[in-house]
C-alpha cells in the first residue's frame, strides 16, 4: 500500500502491522523518508538510526508472518530523547563532553520498548543535559518549531516534542525534572505527560536531578500517551525509587466525559499570563463544565515559591550528577599534565555555559555555610508544597492550569537572559517537586497561530486520571471541527 | 625527659570491607585481587544513567559489626561526599553522614580498658589507581592505571573515641576489633590484602586533665607494626614542634613505610569542602526491631566469651596463647581436639608455631585428624619432627595423619618387625648390650643407629628405646 | 538574608575550584550576577517561616529497598575500555595523579 500524507496514529501502525495491512518494513521507510524530507529544516534528531530501525522492522515483520505478537507497539517507530541510554548507540546529552559516547547498556525504558515491538528510529535533540526550556541550549544547534521555524520548540525535550509535532514520528521519549515535557508540547501542540515520580524506572536516563527526573511519553493524541506510557510503566529492580507495586495498564472510559469529576483552577497559576492563553482556560472552563465537571477556583501557595526552592534543588543534584564526567571513563578529554588538571580543562571544555551555570549554582548551594539557608530551605519548602496538594486534593480530583505562561517564544529572544528563561517552568515546577502526575494537552491555538497548552494535575498514581481529562478536552478540538 | 608532660590523645578510623558475595550497589562480584578491570558494570564504573541499588547483606553485615561493638542500631541514610578523584567513579562516595547505621559502641580490650565506638557505618570502596613510570625512570610518573575491581565493594567505618592513650593500645585494639569483626563473619580482616585499613588521629596534651590539642590525620598505615611507628613518630613529632614554640597545624599526614616518619600531604586549595547532601537515589533504611533481634540472636561468639571458654575447658594455658588462638580463629578447632581426648599442650603448640603459618588450611583441618595427629605424637608413635612433617602434609594436601605418616615412612613398621629387628640387632651386639643394661648411655645410640640403619630410617627412635627398655629386664 | 550574604565573585572563584571549571575573569563578573539574581529570586522562601517543617528529599516516602546478594554477569571490558579516552593494559589511563604528598 501507499502511506498517504495523512499520519497514522500508534495505535492504528501497531493495529495495521498486526493485521498485516501494512508492513513495519513500509512504516520505518515511510518515516525515514519524512525525517529525510523535514528534518533538514527542523533538526529534531541528533542521529537517526535508520538501519538498526529497517533490520529491527524486519524482525517485527517475521514475527508477524509467523504470528507471534511482537506487542502493543508493533512495528510504531519512536524518537528518543538523546539522555536516554542506548546500547552501542550514541548518546550525547545535547553535550560535547559526551563525544559521541556510545553506552555498553539500554536503559529500562529501552528494553521495555523493545519488547513491546517499538523500532527507535533516532535520538532527539534536547537542551545540553535538560538543562533549558528552548533546546538552544544543545551544543548541536537548536530545533525549530514545526508551526513556526523562528520560534523554540520549547525545551528541554524539544526535539522528541518537535519530532511528533511534525509527524515524523508518532510516539517520542522524553524527560521532565521541572516541565521538560509538558512546556515543549506546549509549544508545539502535543501530549506531554510527566507520569508519577517512580513509575517509570530512570535506569539509563542520565540524570539531571534524581528526585525530580522522570521519562514520559509524548505524542498526537491522548491514546497514544496510554499507549506508550503502559508500554512504559512498571517496577525496575535496578532503580530504588521505582515503586514496587502493581500497575495496571491505563485504560480510560472517555464514555463519561468528565462527569461529577471536580476540577481545581489553580489561581497562582493564572497571574501573568498572557491574555490568550486566559481565553483558552476560560474556553476549557466553559467545556469541562458542559461536560458535567465541577469546575471551581482554588489556592496552592506555595506553588509561589517553588520556582525558587527548584532553582535550588536541580542545580545542587545535578552537580553532584554531573561530576563524573571528568575524562576519567568516556567522553572527551582534554589533556593536562596530571590528572587534576585533565579534569578541569575536560569540564571547561566540554560543558556548555548553561551546564556551568548550574553546576555552579547548585555547588554553592551545597557548600559549607550555605547549605541550611538554600538546599535546606528548599527542601522544607518541598514539604510545604506536598503538603498544599494534599490539603487542595481534599476538596479537587484534578487541577486545571496552563502549561506556560505563554506560547513559544522567538529564538534567541530569552537567551541571554536565565531568569526569564526559568520563569516560562513556573506553571510545571511544582508537579515535579510533588512527584505527581500531570499532563500538556493541546487547546486551541494563540492569533499567531502558535498551540496553546493546558496542563491537568493529579495527584500521585492517578496518571489515568490527567489521561482521562486530557482526553475530555482533546475532543473539544473534535467538535469544533464538526 | 619532657615528653612525660605530654599525654597523646589518638582515636582511630578503622575501615573494613565486608564479605558479600557482591558489591554494595551491583551484583559484581565482591572479589579480592582477580585481573584489572573484570569485576566492573556501568553500576560500579558510575556511567552515567546508572543506579545504585543497596545490597541487603551489606546491611546486615554492618548491624552485626553494630551488635558486636554494643552499638544502637538507628534507622539511617546515605549522603553524597563529593569530591574529585579519577578513582572513584562517580566523582562523590555514596557514604552515611549524620545519620549512621550505628552509634555509641564500646569495645572492651583484653587488658580491661574500654573504648568507646563514636558510630559504624556503611560505605563505598573506591578502586585503585598504580603509578607509571616511576621506578626505572628518570622522570617521575607519566601516567596512571585505574582499575575499578574494588570500586563498589561495600565498607563499614569504624570510628573510635579519642579514648586510646598509647601506641601500644592503639595497636591492641586495632588486634581485639579485627578478632570481633572477623568472629562476627562480617570481614575477613585481612590486612595485608587492604581489606582492614586503619587510619590514626593523633594530637598530645599536657596531661590528662587539659583540653586536647590539634589533631593530625595519620593515613597509609598497612601493618600493626606501621600503626605503633606511625603513631610514636607523630607523638614525637608533635611533642618537639610544641616544645619549640610552634603550632601543630591540623592536618593530614602520609607515613612513609621507608623512611619511618609522617609527611604533610599537599595542602589543597581549597578547603575540605565535601558538599554533602542526602543521595536521592537511595531511600532510607529503617532496619525494624525484629531485624535487629535477629542480628542479635544469629552473631556468633565473640572472642571474649571465646577466650573464656578456652580457659575454662584447657584449665591452663598462657593468655597470650589463648589471646592469639581465637585471633587467629583456631579455638573451635583446639576445643574439638581436646574434646577429643587429645592432649591440648601439643596441641595447641602445633596449631600456634607450625599451622597458624597456613591459616587457611588450618581452619579447614578435620578434628578427628588432628586429634588423631597429636595422639600419636603424644605416645611417641611420631616424634617432634615427624609429626611437624606429618602436619605440613595435612595442611598441604590434607588426609588422614596416620596414611600420611605411613607414606612417609614414620609409621612403615609394625610393632612386631621393630621387635624382630631389635631382637636381632641383640642378639648380634651381647656385648654393646650388657653395656646397656648397666646404663651406658652412649650406647642407647648405638642401638637406635643401628635399628635405623636396618630399617633405613623407618623406625622411630622413641619407640626403639622403649623397646629396648622392655628388653632390659 | 542581608547583602552581606550575597554571593561575590571570590565566592564564584572559590566555587569553580570546587566544581573543577576554569572561569575567564568575564565568566566570573556574568556568573556573579546572574547567579545573585537568581539566589535573590530565592529571598521568597527565605522569607518563610519553616523552622518547624521537616526536610523532603525524595517526592515518594519509599524505605528499605533491597537488592539480594546474588552474583550477576559483569560487563566485557574491552566494551567499556574502547569508549575511554584513555586506556593502557586493559586499565583505565590517566595523566599522573597528585599522591598528595610532598
Amino acid at each position: 500500500m501507499k502511506l498517504s500524507e495523512q499520519l497514522l496514529s500508534a495505535k492504528e501502525i501497531a493495529v495495521g502491522i498486526k493485521n498485516k495491512t501494512f508492513s513495519a518494513t513500509e512504516i520505518v521507510s515511510d518515516t525515514l523518508g519524512r525525517i529525510e524530507k523535514l528534518d533538514g529544516d527542523i533538526h529534531a534528531f541528533l542521529n537517526v538510526t535508520g538501519d538498526q530501525a529497517l533490520l529491527r522492522a524486519k524482525e517485527i515483520d517475521e514475527m508477524v508472518s509467523k504470528g507471534e505478537d511482537p506487542g502493543i507497539l508493533a512495528g510504531v517507530p519512536i524518537g528518543i530523547k538523546d539522555n536516554i541510554c542506548t546500547r552501542k548507540v550514541a548518546t550525547t546529552c545535547g553535550s560535547k563532553i559526551l563525544n559521541e559516547w556510545k553506552p555498553p547498556y539500554d536503559a529500562t525504558v529501552i528494553e521495555k520498548l523493545r519488547s513491546q515491538g517499538a523500532i527507535v528510529v533516532g535520538k532527539t535533540n534536547m537542551d545540553e543535559f535538560a538543562m533549558g526550556s528552548s533546546t538552544e541550549h544543545s551544543a548541536f544547534g537548536p530545533t525549530k518549531n514545526p508551526h513556526n521555524i523562528k520560534c523554540v520548540p520549547g525545551g528541554s525535550s524539544g526535539g522528541s516534542a518537535a519530532a511528533v509535532a511534525s509527524g515524523m514520528v508518532p510516539l517520542a521519549l522524553g524527560s521532565d525534572t521541572g516541565g521538560s515535557i509538558r512546556q515543549p508540547a506546549a509549544f508545539c501542540g502535543v501530549v506531554g505527560l510527566k507520569p508519577t515520580y517512580g513509575l517509570v524506572s530512570r535506569y539509563g536516563l542520565v540524570a539531571f536531578a534524581s528526585s525530580l527526573d522522570q521519562i514520559g511519553p509524548f505524542s498526537r493524541d491522548v491514546d497514544d500517551s496510554v499507549l506508550l506510557a503502559n508500554a512504559i510503566m512498571g517496577h525496575d529492580p535496578l532503580d530504588s525509587t521505582s515503586l514496587d507495586i502493581d500497575t495496571p495498564p491505563i485504560k480510560i472510559n472517555s464514555d463519561g466525559g468528565v462527569r461529577g469529576l471536580r476540577i481545581g483552577l489553580v489561581s497562582e497559576f493564572l497571574e501573568g499570563i498572557s491574555p490568550e492563553i486566559s481565553e483558552a482556560i476560560e474556553r476549557a472552563c466553559k467545556y469541562l463544565d458542559a461536560g458535567g465537571g465541577q469546575v471551581e477556583s482554588c489556592s496552592v501557595p506555595s506553588v509561589k515559591q517553588s520556582l525558587s526552592a527548584y532553582y535550588l534543588i536541580a542545580p545542587a543534584e545535578a552537580s553532584s550528577n554531573l561530576a563524573r564526567f571528568d575524562g576519567v571513563r568516556f567522553g572527551m578529554r582534554v589533556d593536562g599534565k596530571n590528572a587534576e588538571e585533565m579534569m578541569v580543562n575536560t569540564r571547561t571544555a566540554g560543558f556548555g555555559d548553561e551546564v556551568k551555570r548550574r553546576i555552579m549554582l547548585g555547588t554553592y548551594a551545597l557548600s559549607a555555610g550555605y547549605y541550611d539557608a538554600y538546599y535546606g530551605s528548599a527542601q522544607k519548602l518541598r514539604t510545604l508544597v506536598i503538603r498544599d496538594f494534599e490539603s487542595v486534593y481534599q476538596k479537587f480530583d484534578v487541577l486545571l492550569s496552563p502549561t506556560t505562561p505563554t506560547t513559544a517564544f522567538e529564538i534567541g529572544a530569552k537567551i541571554d537572559d536565565p531568569l526569564t528563561m526559568y520563569l516560562s517552568d513556573v506553571c510545571t515546577i511544582p508537579t515535579n517537586l510533588a512527584g505527581h502526575p500531570a499532563i500538556s494537552v493541546p487547546f486551541g491555538y494563540d492569533s499567531k497561530g502558535l498551540p496553546i497548552g493546558l496542563q491537568v494535575l493529579a495527584p500521585a498514581l492517578k496518571d489515568d486520571l490527567t489521561l482521562k481529562v486530557a482526553s475530555y478536552l482533546e475532543s473539544a478540538r473534535e467538535n469544533a471541527n464538526d | 625527659m619532657t615528653e612525660e608532660r605530654y599525654e597523646p590523645v589518638i582515636g582511630l578510623e578503622v575501615h573494613c570491607e565486608l564479605r558479600t558475595a557482591t558489591k554494595l550497589w551491583c551484583a559484581c562480584p565482591n572479589e579480592f585481587g582477580g585481573e584489572p578491570n573484570t569485576h566492573i558494570c556501568p553500576i560500579c564504573l558510575g556511567l552515567p544513567g546508572t543506579l545504585p541499588v543497596l545490597n541487603r547483606n551489606a546491611v546486615e553485615y554492618a548491624m552485626r559489626i553494630g551488635t558486636a561493638l554494643n552499638c544502637e542500631i538507628k534507622p539511617s541514610k546515605f549522603h553524597r561526599k563529593n569530591y574529585f578523584y579519577p578513582d572513584m567513579p562517580k566523582d562523590f562516595q555514596i557514604s552515611q553522614y549524620d545519620e549512621p547505621i550505628n552509634v555509641q559502641g564500646y569495645l572492651d580490650l583484653p587488658t580491661g580498658i574500654r573504648i568507646g565506638i563514636e558510630r559504624a557505618h556503611i560505605e563505598e570502596d573506591t578502586g585503585k589507581s598504580s603509578h607509571l613510570g616511576k621506578s626505572g625512570r628518570i622522570h617521575a610518573a607519566y601516567g596512571a592505571l585505574v582499575d575499578y575491581n574494588r570500586a563498589g565493594v561495600p565498607l563499614v567505618e569504624i570510628v573510635s573515641a579519642p579514648d586510646i592513650r598509647s601506641s601500644e593500645q592503639a595497636k591492641d585494639y586495632v588486634s581485639e576489633l579485627r578478632a570481633v569483626l572477623v568472629a562476627t563473619g562480617a570481614t575477613d580482616g585481612r590486612m595485608e590484602e587492604g581489606s582492614l585499613r586503619v587510619d590514626a588521629n593523633v594530637s598530645v596534651r599536657k596531661g590528662p586533665d587539659a583540653p586536647f590539642g590539634t589533631r593530625c590525620e595519620i593515613k597509609n598505615v598497612n601493618s600493626l607494626r606501621s600503626l605503633v611507628r606511625a603513631i610514636e613518630y607523630e607523638i614525637k613529632r608533635q611533642i618537639e614542634v610544641l616544645e619549640d614554640g610552634g603550632r601543630i597545624i591540623q592536618q593530614t599526614r602520609h607515613f612513609n613505610e621507608d623512611t619511618l616518619s609522617t609527611v604533610a600531604l599537599r595542602s589543597k586549595e581549597e578547603a575540605q569542602d565535601y558538599r554533602y547532601f542526602p543521595e536521592p537515589d537511595l531511600p532510607p533504611i529503617s532496619p525494624g526491631e525484629a531485624w535487629i533481634n535477629k542480628v542479635k540472636e544469629e552473631l556468633p561468639p565473640l572472642p571474649p566469651q571465646r577466650r573464656a571458654k578456652v580457659k575454662e575447658i584447657f584449665g591452663t594455658g598462657d593468655d597470650g596463647q589463648i589471646i592469639t588462638l581465637v585471633e587467629q580463629d583456631l579455638d573451635g578447632l583446639f576445643l574439638g581436639v581436646l574434646s577429643h581426648g587429645a592432649d591440648g599442650e601439643i596441641a595447641i603448640r602445633r596449631l600456634l608455631n607450625e599451622a597458624a603459618s597456613q591459616i587457611e588450611a588450618a581452619r579447614k583441618l578435620d578434628v578427628k585428624d588432628f586429634a588423631a595427629l597429636i595422639g600419636m605424637e603424644k605416645s611417641g608413635k611420631l616424634s617432634a619432627t615427624q609429626c611437624k612433617a606429618v602436619l605440613a602434609e595435612m595442611l598441604e594436601s590434607g588426609g588422614s595423619p596416620l596414611q600420611i605418616a605411613a607414606s612417609l615412612g614414620f609409621e612403615g613398621m609394625k610393632s612386631n618387625e621393630l621387635e624382630e629387628v631389635i631382637t636381632q640387632i641383640i642378639n648380634d651386639n651381647p656385648d654393646a648390650f650388657e653395656r646397656f643394661k648397666a646404663g651406658d648411655e652412649k650406647v642407647t645410640q648405638f642401638f637406635v643407629g643401628q635399628v635405623m640403619k636396618a630399617t633405613k630410617g623407618k623406625a622411630n627412635g622413641k619407640s626403639v628405646i622403649e623397646f629396648l627398655e622392655t628388653k632390659k629386664s | 538574608m542581608n547583602n552581606e550574604n550575597l554571593i561575590t565573585e571570590k565566592d564564584v572563584a572559590h566555587v569553580a575550584v570546587l566544581a573543577r571549571l576554569h572561569l575567564s575573569e568575564k565568566e566570573i563578573t556574568d556568573f556573579t550576577v546572574q547567579l545573585r539574581s537568581i539566589l535573590e529570586h530565592g529571598r521568597d522562601i527565605t522569607a518563610l517561616d519553616l523552622a518547624d517543617i521537616p526536610p523532603t528529599s525524595g517526592p515518594i516516602p519509599l524505605e528499605n529497598v533491597f537488592r539480594e546478594d546474588v552474583k550477576g554477569g559483569c560487563v566485557d571490558k574491552s566494551e567499556v575500555l574502547s569508549e575511554a579516552p584513555g586506556h593502557q593494559e586493559g586499565q583505565f589511563l590517566v595523566p599522573p595523579l597528585l599522591d598528595g604528598s610532598e
